[in-house]
């Protein structure tokens, strides 16, 4: 006799009285393979043409390894001056009400909206060394398009909309009485964000930085026109990849994006590490 | 619980705001102004002449024909993953839904690279492509291909939430009642949706104009063929035709407001009926 309460059979699909499963499974999968996983393979595939040693001897190029520092350290401290902006900016959307706070809100999605060569094109005239801003730097001495420093500017912009749109929802959904506790309590208001807000909103930070963080590490359109793509100085890793393609070197540019993808991918998983760790010791 | 509502900003909460609005001035307002202080910087005349020169012209045309081919497509493929995804329990979702969400961490150059990788002239079909003479990359259909890629998640990351939320109650009624499947789909999904699926095409249209990286990867930059209008602004401004690389960016500057414009009005009169958690 069959016992009543053995583990379910494993099925592939929970019943549903709900037609189109079929359907929509089948060219969900057909779409996506067609779209994503097969180019994707295609990525994965390429680099080992010369082995091992090849797709190795690609990365410790110097050349190449200069651009991938260059890529992942610069885009960390955009990432990370975003998290300092993107929370002030959130939390004055958040917390008071002044006027032209619907325009800034709004204001806030545009480089999410803009395409990036016109990103691109417009920073390159603002901080280029006759350019409104960057005319203001040279008498200085200090040159910010077609240095490293522009491609941070580069990618400040393009980073700050994942802070404020990830952050925004955690500090309008904060329990405000835990707040008036704290003040009753004799929090100063200083004492007060580093106690009671900053804790509750790290995790919603951590997201925001790692978003950011692989945005700026991935882009393009907007860096290579204020990068000045000087080998070894100012060239980033997807133009790398571009230029050996130019070269017609289809293994070395697909090493180069797979590195790519792998270190974004590491940091972000250790990202959420750092993350779980936290929330876990908030927990106690 | 009580949420914290808006207040009157104090001294402190000024310079805290002031800092904020200069910052944003500083970071993005600055670019805005700059493209159109720049296109016009030579008068009108010269702005149009940018405009209606023919590879100009033949950029616009190519950018409105590729999206019309990418977004709907996407649309689609947003429609048939969300039901999939947010009205039948099946295994390996999880992983489905990262597949979908992958494109978003991708960078727009590997996009790319990935086309050539299969159908460049070295690339995995490249061989058989020019030996029955048909051309993807650095033609329309590599364009489009790499634009899909690109845009792929938008129409699915804004509908499945929302059917999440929804719950398949009214259609499993409409089902039980003897409605056919399509019946349902047109009559109670379809209007429980469409504004959220408008404002998943609106975000997924504004990308795949204005997409640079993907394209300029596979587009081999042929003049009046294959160039899309973020590419023609490129060209341009590598050619130090500065007002006219500019003249152009001012269309795409107004693509991207008035897609801000859209969704702002989307979001205030159907917050309801949009997803509640969004990350783009």
């Amino acid at each position: 006799m069959a016992n009543p309460v053995a583990a379910p059979r494993w099925r592939f699909r929970e019943p549903n009285v709900l037609p189109g499963f079929r359907l929509a499974l089948g060219f969900t999968l057909i779409y996506v393979s067609f779209i994503l996983l097969i180019p994707l393979a295609a990525l994965v595939a390429r680099p080992w043409e010369n082995g091992l040693d090849g797709f190795i001897a690609t990365l410790l190029d110097e050349r190449v390894l200069k651009a991938l520092r260059l890529t992942f350290s610069v885009s960390f401290m955009a990432a990370a001056m975003n998290v300092v902006m993107g929370l002030v900016i959130t939390w004055a959307l958040v917390r008071y009400d002044f006027p032209g706070r619907g325009i800034l809100d709004a204001m806030v999605d545009l480089p999410f909206a803009l395409p990036t060569a016109v990103a691109g094109i417009a920073l390159t005239s603002i901080y280029a060394p006759n350019g409104w801003v960057g005319g203001l730097f040279s008498p200085l001495g200090i040159k910010i398009a077609y240095t490293p420093i522009g491609i941070w500017i580069a990618m400040v912009f393009v980073g700050l909309p994942f802070i404020v749109r990830t952050v925004q929802p955690v500090l309008q959904e904060f329990d405000a009485e835990v707040e008036e506790a704290a003040t009753m309590l004799g929090a100063r208001p200083l004492q007060r964000i580093r106690r009671v807000i900053l804790p509750a909103l790290w995790p919603a930070v951590i997201t925001a930085f790692s978003l950011a963080f692989a945005r700026a590490v991935g882009e393009y359109g907007s860096v290579i026109f204020i990068a000045g793509n000087m080998p070894y100085k100012t060239e980033i890793a997807p133009l790398l990849i571009v230029t050996k393609l130019e070269q017609f070197d289809y293994a070395g540019a697909a090493s180069v994006g797979l590195a790519m993808l792998i270190l974004s991918f590491t940091i972000i998983l250790l990202v959420n590490i750092i993350q779980l760790l936290l929330s876990r010791r908030g927990l106690k | 619980m009580k949420t914290s509502a808006p207040r009157r900003p104090d001294a402190a909460a000024w310079a805290l705001i002031l800092l904020a609005l200069a910052w944003m001035a500083l970071i993005v307002l600055l670019p805005l102004v700059t493209v159109f202080a720049e296109a016009f910087s030579k008068g009108f005349e010269v702005f149009k002449t940018a405009i209606v020169e023919p590879d100009a012209q033949a950029a616009i045309a190519m950018t409105f024909t590729v999206a019309a081919i990418a977004v709907p497509l996407n649309a689609i493929f947003g429609v048939a993953a969300a039901w999939l995804i947010a009205r039948f329990e099946f295994r390996g979702k999880g992983l489905l839904l990262s597949l979908i969400d992958l494109p978003f961490s991708i960078s727009p150059v590997i996009s790319g690279l990935v086309w050539i990788l299969l159908f460049g002239a070295s690339g995995w079909f490249g061989a058989w492509l020019q030996a029955h003479d048909i051309r993807i990359v650095f033609a329309v259909p590599g364009l489009v291909l790499a634009t899909m890629f690109v845009t792929l998640p938008f129409v699915a990351r804004e509908l499945i939430p929302l059917m999440q939320d929804q719950g398949s109650d009214e259609e499993t009624a409409a089902v039980t009642l003897g409605a056919s499947g399509w019946t349902t789909f047109f009559k109670v999904t379809l209007p429980n949706i469409k504004w959220a699926l408008l404002y998943g095409v609106l975000l997924c249209n504004a990308r795949a104009m204005g997409e640079f990286g993907a394209v300029s990867v596979v587009s081999g930059h042929i003049r009046g063929m294959t160039n899309t209008m973020p590419l023609h602004v490129e060209v341009l401004y590598n050619d130090y035709d500065l007002v006219g690389a500019f003249a152009v960016a001012t269309l795409l500057a107004c693509l991207a407001l008035i897609t801000l414009g859209v969704k702002t009005i989307l979001e205030w009169r159907f917050a309801d009926e949009l997803a509640a958690s969004r990350r783009h």
